[in-house]
């Protein structure tokens, strides 16, 4: 039982002051009256501490006992975690409302991990093995999709003096001993580490593998690399959940952690409701089998809201270790970003710009360092990718929050309030978006799909910008005035957005498109602009083009060609020798 | 707990706005209820906002007007504000604290429930499923309203909000079935509360309509109880009594500034234009409160109405509620001048709950398609007008009249009905299509062949 540290002195909102506080030291977990409500050391100062509590302090008073275990704010690792939805410091949601029904009530102490459990435990080493940090001790089947390595947490390393045998364990059972040479200790099917603190690694490595998302805009216009980051800013309503929700269901991420910071709870359990019953894209299995989810939504306590974000990042790369590429969707930091707002707001601090405190940079910083494709400490590789979404106020992009985040990301996917108010979803603008990964990515595509990927991918963006050029003076004067070849490109770059950029979330097909076919697809309408830029000069209206069978065959290939009907598509692709021919003009 | 109801204190501090300041007290919790009597023998009650070792900072919710330092009294009740909550509430008229304003006495309370409601559990949530029918096609085509969720209607000063919500209000039917109404008023004028009393009241409903009015003239800070206790309210009669709860919430903008007034005083930093930082979670904590929880049958549906400040979208108000809402319904100035009702803005407004409630075994297999492509086609009637103002209309492309034609009917034969006018969910999408026709059927990209085959009725079918 944790010891009395002090008294409460003060109480605003989430944020505690505790008097007789000598003992307590920064970042220490501790707990808070009667109802031993959770909270973190924050500020330390002449005798008292300054606490942020993760609960509603509602009936908190002077005097009230404080209570700590001297130990920094932890999460659980081990088998468990997926499927699994938690709050912001790792409480266990599902138990919570078999345990207490509809809403969540204060004070609840569960252990995230289930104790009762048992886990298939099958030993890979043996006793008399040196094992360091990292090693792999053994496997569990944890879900149909993942098997999970129990490894040697960081920090020690010894000689296996016993392996458990193939069986049947909890999380708590003792599983191996290890002799470090300061005496022994007991390893067990779980660890514990700091949420604060990131897992260490051997070395970053450059990230070569692109993370197919299944979204033909990002995919192909503005790749992300496994082990990268990427921020998604956007105005209310602008599609950043949606984009974030595709990449739980397609990205081919091993592990999906999905961060719910500060966002509706009819999000979260529209996750819970239907990803149990979606299927995973490559291996048939239900999505929620390779899914954590970490909720803390808009209603739930504020203080909670900063911490939900480290506490995702540490599960992320608790799986990482496992040699796994785990994607880190985090919807939104500009939640997190006001939480710490306001916490520092109460602490009194001085704020720099919208009164975010001044270390808004540095905690940004922290958090997008943690991701990256590493090489592990048992010498494995694994990556963490963080796709975050930003909610900059009055959708500008100027504010503090999104301009800080773009200094640590490589790449930024805008969405744009226009083409979200005429449904052209996803809303990523094709001018404002950018990724640095094209180059890392590029052997990746070249290998697998086509070396033709990157030239085509320059020609359509070109033809994109030459649209923008052209779409200024047409704004002026009408586009009557274009030379045809101009309008053309007009008519070429109005295709794309049609036939390519726009993909539908909710439409079965459209949802999802492999890498082939988005290749396809690229060719298939470049190779449409070469033949119409020839028919144009031999006499063509351009005003026929949006009438010809071609053009509206190409409108409707997303859909029209399933993934399964590939090799059609490569047959349409002939068709473009004879389309033009046909046509009288 | 029964320490605190033994003592009395007597005199305060500091008095300031609708804050006191009050010393010398013992062991006195956060968010707790006070209870203050003044040398007059008025009786009001307040929340503390922050307490300290032998202080406290109470917000008064009566307003402190005729507070002094000397002479009043006052009590700490060591525990959170409840109200008592019952069915009968259904009928009755109260200001914003829950106290009845109508001469009877209060309704027997079948329980006590704490204003702030509870923190529902995301894996206890049931995802809203069933849409309702508003008989307005802007929205039931557009903007399709489902029954839990949480819509907001974003307007201005002199714009038509509360005709359209009191015509929501009368028409609104899932599958036939009708809801209870609870509606808080805050800050606003007794004439606003007066037309919807009123309106309930011809459509004979107004034994089914709770009523928490805070006006004008009530101390502001009242307002920032009133929606928790209609919500409150709310919570019981759809999570208790399992029914189905449309909870309409005037004005939003009024409860925004009486945050805002409060913190100022607190000296606060704020965040943008002097609202708090902390607007995004107090507004959060209202409007989470729509919703359905599984097991249970009924269902609380959030209407809110905001006006924005010189009609500007991206003011904090509308900003912050645009991101929690579940959608938005813009009314939009320039329509409303041309005689338009209702001024839906064909753009900027959304349901972001419609896309998982309409289609095919839900509303009919042309909807989502037919919506889409209604949005994306008014997306380029609004370029071409531009482009018309600036080279004139008689220099445009014959394909660029038929969208300016498109764009005419659209809003004054779609968006446009009567107040009183129901439109059925069918007769609106046959609308929808009817105005689609007058475009040429390659332009309707976001339609498969197949739809555009069985529904396009555009000349080159004929
Ligand atoms: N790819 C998409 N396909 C279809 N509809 C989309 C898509 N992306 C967004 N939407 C629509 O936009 C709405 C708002 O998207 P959402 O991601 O919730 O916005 P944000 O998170 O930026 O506020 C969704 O409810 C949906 O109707
Ligand atoms: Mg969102």
């Amino acid at each position: 039982m944790a010891e009395v540290v002090g008294r409460v002195y003060r109480v605003s909102g989430p944020v505690v002051e505790v008097e007789e506080a000598w003992s307590l030291s920064m970042l220490e977990v501790v707990e808070v009256g009667n109802l031993h409500l959770v909270g973190e050391v924050v500020h330390l100062k002449t005798g008292h501490a300054f606490v942020q509590v993760y609960e509603d302090t509602t009936s908190l008073k002077p005097g009230d006992p404080v209570y700590s275990n001297h130990e920094p704010l932890s999460v659980e690792l081990g088998p468990g975690l997926l499927g699994s939805i938690f709050d912001g410091v790792q409480r266990p949601l599902q138990l919570i409302r078999e345990k207490q029904g509809m809403a969540i009530a204060r004070g609840i102490h569960l252990p995230p991990l289930e104790r009762t459990r048992r886990w298939e435990f099958a030993p890979v080493a043996s006793a008399g093995q040196q094992a360091g940090p990292g090693a792999i001790i053994g496997e569990v089947q944890e879900t149909g999709l993942v098997r999970h390595l129990i490894m040697v947490p960081p920090g020690l390393s010894g000689r296996l003096v016993w392996v458990a045998p193939p069986g049947d364990y909890t999380v708590e059972d003792k599983i191996a001993v290890l002799d470090t040479g300061q005496g022994q200790v007991p390893l067990r099917l779980f660890q514990r580490w700091p949420v604060r603190r990131s897992r260490p690694y051997q070395r970053k490595i450059e990230p070569n593998e692109p993370l197919l998302t299944g979204q033909r805009v990002i995919d192909t216009l503005f790749p992300l690399a496994k082990g990268g980051s990427v921020a998604v800013p956007g105005g209310f309503g602008t599609g950043k959940t949606v984009v974030q929700h595709q990449m739980a269901r397609w990205s081919d991420a091993d592990i999906v952690v999905f961060v719910g910071c500060g966002e509706r709870g009819n999000e979260m359990t529209d996750v819970l409701l239907s990803f149990p019953s979606l299927v995973d894209p490559r291996q048939g299995r239900p999505l929620m089998e390779r899914t954590i989810l970490v909720a803390n939504t808009s209603n739930m306590p504020v203080a909670a809201r900063e911490a939900s974000i480290y506490t995702g990042i540490t599960l992320a790369e608790y799986y990482r270790d496992m040699g796994y590429h785990v994607a880190l969707m985090a919807d939104s930091t500009s939640r997190w970003a006001e939480a710490l707002r306001e916490l520092s707001g109460r602490l009194e601090e001085m704020p720099l710009e919208e009164g975010f405190p001044a270390y808004l940079p540095s905690r940004l910083a922290e958090f997008y360092e943690r991701a990256g494709a590493v090489r592990n400490l048992n010498g494995r590789s694994g990556s963490i990718s963080i796709i975050a979404s930003v909610s900059p106020p009055g959708g500008d992009f100027s504010e503090p929050v999104t301009a800080h985040t773009k200094r640590f990301i490589r790449a930024f996917w805008a969405l744009d309030r226009e083409l979200a108010n005429a449904r052209h979803y996803p809303a990523i603008s094709w001018t404002e978006s950018y990724s640095e990964y094209l180059e890392d990515v590029q052997n990746w595509w070249h290998e697998k799909i086509s070396p033709e990927w990157l030239s085509l991918r320059y020609a359509i963006m070109e033809i994109l910008q030459k649209e923008q050029k052209l779409m200024q003076v047409v704004k002026l004067i009408g586009p009557d005035v274009l030379p045809p070849s101009q309008r053309l490109i007009l008519e070429t770059a109005e295709l794309f957005k049609n036939a390519f950029l726009q993909q539908n979330a909710f439409e079965p097909v459209d949802a999802f498109t492999s890498p082939k076919k988005q290749l396809l697809m690229l060719k298939a309408i470049m190779r449409f602009h070469e033949k119409a830029e020839m028919a144009v000069k031999n006499g063509l209206a351009v005003s026929r083009i949006r009438q010809l069978p071609i053009y509206q065959k190409l409108l409707r290939m997303k859909t029209n060609y399933p993934e399964d009907a590939l090799d059609r598509l490569e047959e349409f692709l002939k068709e473009f020798e004879t389309a033009f021919q046909q046509e009288e003009f | 707990m029964s320490e605190y109801d033994l003592r009395e204190y007597q005199g305060l501090e500091e008095v300031v706005g609708p804050i006191f300041i009050i010393r010398g007290i013992h062991s006195v919790g956060y968010n707790q209820l006070v209870e203050i009597t003044d040398s007059e023998g008025r009786y009001r009650i307040g929340l503390t906002l922050e307490v300290g070792q032998g202080y406290a900072v109470v917000q008064v919710l009566g307003g402190t007007a005729g507070l002094s330092l000397g002479n009043c009294r006052v009590r700490f009740r060591g525990r959170p504000l409840t109200i008592g909550v019952s069915e009968e509430m259904l009928g009755r008229v109260f200001n914003g604290l829950g106290e009845p304003l109508d001469n009877l006495p209060a309704p027997l309370a079948e329980e006590m429930a704490d204003v702030n409601g509870l923190t529902i559990n995301p894996t206890a949530r049931d995802y809203p499923r069933n849409i309702i029918e508003t008989g307005l096609s802007a929205i039931d085509v557009m903007n399709t309203l489902v029954r839990g969720q949480k819509l907001p209607i974003f307007s201005g000063s002199g714009l038509p909000h509360n005709t359209i919500a009191a015509q929501i209000a009368r028409q609104a039917r899932v599958r036939g079935e009708s809801f209870c109404i609870v509606f808080a008023a805050m800050g606003v004028k007794y004439d606003t509360a007066r037309f919807f009393l009123r309106g309930f009241e011809e459509s004979g409903v107004l034994e089914r309509v709770a009523v928490f009015l805070s006006l004008a003239d009530s101390p502001s800070i009242e307002r920032l109880m009133t929606p928790r206790v209609a919500l409150t309210c709310a919570e019981f009669l759809a999570f208790r009594k399992n029914m189905h709860v449309l909870v309409i919430m005037t004005d939003m903008a009024n409860y925004c500034e009486a945050l805002r007034e409060l913190s100022t005083i607190r000296g606060e930093i704020p965040a943008r234009k002097g609202y708090p930082g902390y607007l995004y979670s107090d507004l959060a904590s209202l409007y989470e409160r729509a919703g359905m929880v599984k097991d249970l049958a009924g269902s609380i549906t959030q209407l809110p109405i905001l006006t924005m400040p010189n009609d500007d979208i991206t003011h904090p108000i509308p900003d912050l509620t645009g991101f929690i809402t579940e959608g938005q319904i813009v009314l939009e100035r320039e329509l409303s001048v041309r005689g338009i009702y209702p001024p839906i803005a064909g753009l900027p407004s959304l349901s972001r709950l419609m896309k998982d409630n309409i289609g095919k075994g839900l509303t009919r297999e042309d909807h989502p398609a037919l919506a889409a492509q209604l949005f994306s086609c008014y997306a380029h009637v609004k370029d071409i007008r531009a482009l018309a103002a600036i080279v004139g209309e008689e220099e445009l492309a014959p394909l660029d009249h038929l969208y300016l034609q498109f764009g005419e009917s659209f809003e004054r034969d779609f968006l446009c009905q009567g107040v009183d006018q129901r439109r059925s969910l069918e007769e609106s999408l046959d609308l929808g299509w009817e105005i689609l026709s007058l475009l040429p059927r390659e332009e309707l990209v976001r339609i498969s062949e197949e739809m555009l085959g069985k529904y396009y009725r555009g000349k080159d079918e004929r």
